[in-house]
Formats: structure tokens, sequence, C-alpha cells
């Protein structure tokens, strides 16, 4: 019993002296790529205050969300995110993040900053990335494992062929270290955009002909399950 | 995570404290007794929820603090045989492992076990089981590293496991390759054919979703969970 009671008094203490510093934090992000063969574009990390938001489900997605999940440039967003004084770190791996690899970044947020997003491309998809939004950053010191889904931005047709990252630009962007692992000569899945809103991806189908099928996505290595990515944050003292 | 960690601190700072207490008053007392033996023991409920995949036999650890696989990293030998042939032997016998126990038989889709772990004189004990998913390739299911200090008697904690890709065997799902009974084939092959580090699996295509060369049907798909885990400290 006395144990217990001492038990609970350290913890309450604990907490009051979480409290007494509101909300600036020093965190450490750790994004890691969990499938057996999806690259992820630039990362982007942010905290914002709690009203905004990089992506949202359910919602029509802006021009800047089309240009990340088509073509893994984060730069609208990011921008747009420090017109609302966030705290980013922008493309914390220097480029594409590999199959099962991780990277870490530190992020020091101001107050107000309570919410912590985060969103990159999915290579090769149209339009799939991996996204956390608004992840309330807790105060009490310690380190905390999020799992993250797979969304489609909705934007483009999943056809999972060939083609351009700019927006509005049909098939998928193939950059040089993906060249030899996304097929050619594809049909086509479909000509369909999907949805026009931000919603779970529906997972690639992929085929087992290289050189022609409907889809240049290898289906063996390239589809994948939920979750895709996994962040470890740790919240300082 | 982190409340866990406090308590675990606090208490062992606190029975520190009451030891050294006891110490003082028992100056008359004629010769120090050895505690007693304790008995830290766990009953895991592992649960089959899949369609259509067998599990091979449960392995069951408990070791210190270490994990016996990490996504990202080569898997070890042991597990690869786990992963590929469903052989959960080697993954027992790891090195630094404690106390050990191994499912009777595989569970089959729909169906739970119960299986008991016993350490004597560990309350910091970590936990680590793996059963593979027998009709594929090389997909298994597991825990690694899970520390059990925070689990007072009768406390249970339960789990919702991903599937897991050993990365030591491509998953080509080719007859002849797969050990469970879609197909009979062979399981263990030391040969490292595919990415050689551990992921998340990306499930299985199968023959009618169109991988022309698999000998898997519809119905050995499956998506995350797989597997339910119940652990309860018994004693």
């Amino acid at each position: 019993m006395k144990l217990k009671q001492l038990t609970s008094l350290l913890v309450a203490s604990g907490f009051a002296a979480v409290g007494s510093y509101a909300q600036a934090a020093e965190l450490e992000i750790t994004v890691q790529n969990l499938t057996r063969g999806i690259y992820f574009t630039p990362i982007l990390v942010s905290a914002h205050v709690p009203e905004h938001h990089l992506f949202s489900v359910g919602q029509l997605p802006g021009s800047d969300i089309q240009a990340m999940a088509e073509g893994g440039d984060i730069s609208g967003l990011a921008a747009s995110a420090m017109a609302m004084n966030a705290d980013n770190a922008e493309n914390p791996a220097a480029g594409l993040l590999m199959p099962a690899a991780s990277t870490t970044t530190m992020l020091s947020t101001s107050d107000g900053n309570t919410a912590l997003s985060v969103v990159a491309m999915m290579l090769p998809t149209n339009d799939g990335f991996i996204g956390l939004d608004a992840w309330p950053i807790p105060q009490e010191p310690g380190t905390y494992t999020i799992y993250l889904n797979a969304y489609d931005a909705g934007t483009e047709a999943n056809d999972e062929i060939r083609g351009g990252g700019a927006p509005g630009v049909p098939g998928m962007p193939v950059p040089p270290p993906l060249e030899d692992l996304v097929g050619t000569g594809g049909s086509g899945v479909t000509n369909v955009i999907n949805s026009g809103f931000v919603h779970i991806h529906p997972g690639s189908l992929g085929d087992d002909d290289a050189a022609g099928g409907h889809s240049d996505i290898n289906n063996t290595v390239q589809r994948w399950l939920n979750p895709v990515a996994m962040v470890t944050v740790t919240v300082s003292e | 995570m982190a409340l866990q960690q406090r308590f675990g601190l606090s208490l062992v700072a606190l029975s520190c404290l009451t030891l050294a207490a006891c110490d003082h008053n028992d100056d008359n007392d004629p010769a120090p007794v050895p505690p007693p033996d304790i008995s830290y023991s766990y009953e895991l409920t592992v649960q089959n929820i899949t369609q259509g995949q067998p599990l091979s036999p449960v392995g069951v650890t408990l070791h210190a603090d270490a994990v016996m696989w990490e996504v990202g990293m080569p898997a070890s030998d042991s597990l690869e045989l786990l992963a590929e042939g469903g052989d959960n032997s080697e993954f027992l016998a790891t090195a630094g492992v404690l106390a050990s126990a191994s499912g009777a038989a595989p569970i089959l889709p729909g169906n739970d076990e119960s299986i008991t772990v016993t350490v004597q004189n560990e309350a910091d004990a970590y936990l680590s089981i793996a059963t593979m998913l027998v009709n594929t390739n090389d997909a298994f299911v597991g825990i690694t590293g899970y520390s059990l200090a925070a689990l007072a008697v009768q406390d249970s904690v339960t789990m919702m496991l991903p599937v897991l890709d050993a990365g030591t065997e491509a998953n080509s799902e080719m007859q002849g390759t797969i050990p469970g009974p879609a197909d009979g084939g062979e399981g263990f092959n030391s040969e490292r054919d595919d990415a050689d580090v551990v992921s998340f699996h990306p499930g299985v295509v199968t023959e009618d979703d169109g991988l022309s060369i698999s000998v898997l049907k519809s119905e050995h798909r499956f998506d995350n969970p797989a597997v339910k885990v119940t652990i309860t400290r018994i004693e």
C-alpha cells in the first residue's frame, strides 16, 4: 500500500514538473520505411499549430498535396506550414529513403506548435504517400511510436505505368535509383481518377510481366500492407 | 512506455530502501537466510486470425534486454530457419535465452494455443516469440525484446501482430518453395536470394491475383494483423 502511494506521488510530481514548461519541446524523430520494396521521396516533418493540416482524409487535396504525392515535391507544403510559423525538418534522408531504412532528425518546436505531421510520396505509385496528420505531441518526456498508413491523394489515376511527376502529368515518376526496378510497356491499369479526395490507398495491383502487362509495378516486391512507416518520437526532458 | 519505465525505476529504488532498512533491524538474527526462489511464469495465448495460413509451432523465449531481429537488418540464421521452414529449434537455442517453450503443433486458422514459459528469479525478463505463416516463402509473425517487468501477477496485455518478411528468400510463391500444405515444397535453404533485410511483408499475390507461377490461391491471402497474442503473468 505504502509503495503504491509513493509511486503515484512520484508520477504525479513528474506530471507537475512537465506541465510547468508548457509547449516548446526538443524532439528526436526517426522515420522508418517498413516496406519490402517501396521508396520514400523527400520527407517533410512539421510541428505546427493543431489547427493546421498538411493533408486531411476525406478532403479535397490542394495543389501542394498534389505536388508532393504525384512528384515528391514538398516545397509547397513546407512553405504553407512555415507561413503558419511551423517548425519544419525538410528532407532528413537527403533524398530517397530506401525500403526498410530509417532516418533521424532533431526538431526544436516553438510554443504552440503542438501537432506533428509527416508526409512523403511512395515510389513506385502514382500519387501514394505516407501520412501522419497533426499528431498531438505529448508533453510527458519519453519515447513514442506511431505507425503510418499509406494514403492516396486522389488526384491521379492509378495507372501504375511510367510517366511523369509534375502535377497533372499521368503515370509514375521513375528517378534513376528505380530505373531497373520498375517495369516497362504496361498498358495501364486504369485511367479513372479514383475519388478526388484523400483516402487510404487501396494498394497497387502490379503484375508479373516486367516488359508488358497492365502495370509497371512488380507484384511480388512493390506491393505493401499497412502500416508502411514507423515514426519514433523522443520528447526530451 | 515512458510511464512503464518510470514505474519500474521507482519500484526498484523503493525496494532497495526497504531492504536497507531491514538489514539494520536484523542485527540480532543469527544467520541470513537465502531468499527463496521466485518463479515468474507467463501464459501466452496465440490465436491465428488469418483465413488460410497455418502457423508453425510458436517459439517462445525469455532473455535479457535484446532483440532477435530488427526491421532493416539481416535476419539471423536461426530466424531464417524459422521463417523459411517453420523450425523453431535454433530460435529457442539462441545464446542468452533464460527460458523457452515451444507450441505443441501448428495453429490452424481460427484456432489458438496457450503456451506457458517460466523463469526463476528474473523479474526483468524480455520476451521474444516467432512463428511462420507456412503457406509463404519466408513470412513470420513475432514479438521481440518486449519487457515483461511491468506485468504484475494476473496482469495481461494483448497485441495484434503484423506479418514480417525475413528477407532471406524471394517471395516467388513458386511450386516447390513453400513448405506449408498449399505446396509441400522446400522449407529452409541457406541461400539468401532476397533483400536480406527484415521488413514488413508486402502480402502474397497468389495465382488468382495475377502471379502466374504462384501455387497460392486467393484463400492464402492475408492482411495485417494476422495473429493475436495475449500475455498473462500467472505467477
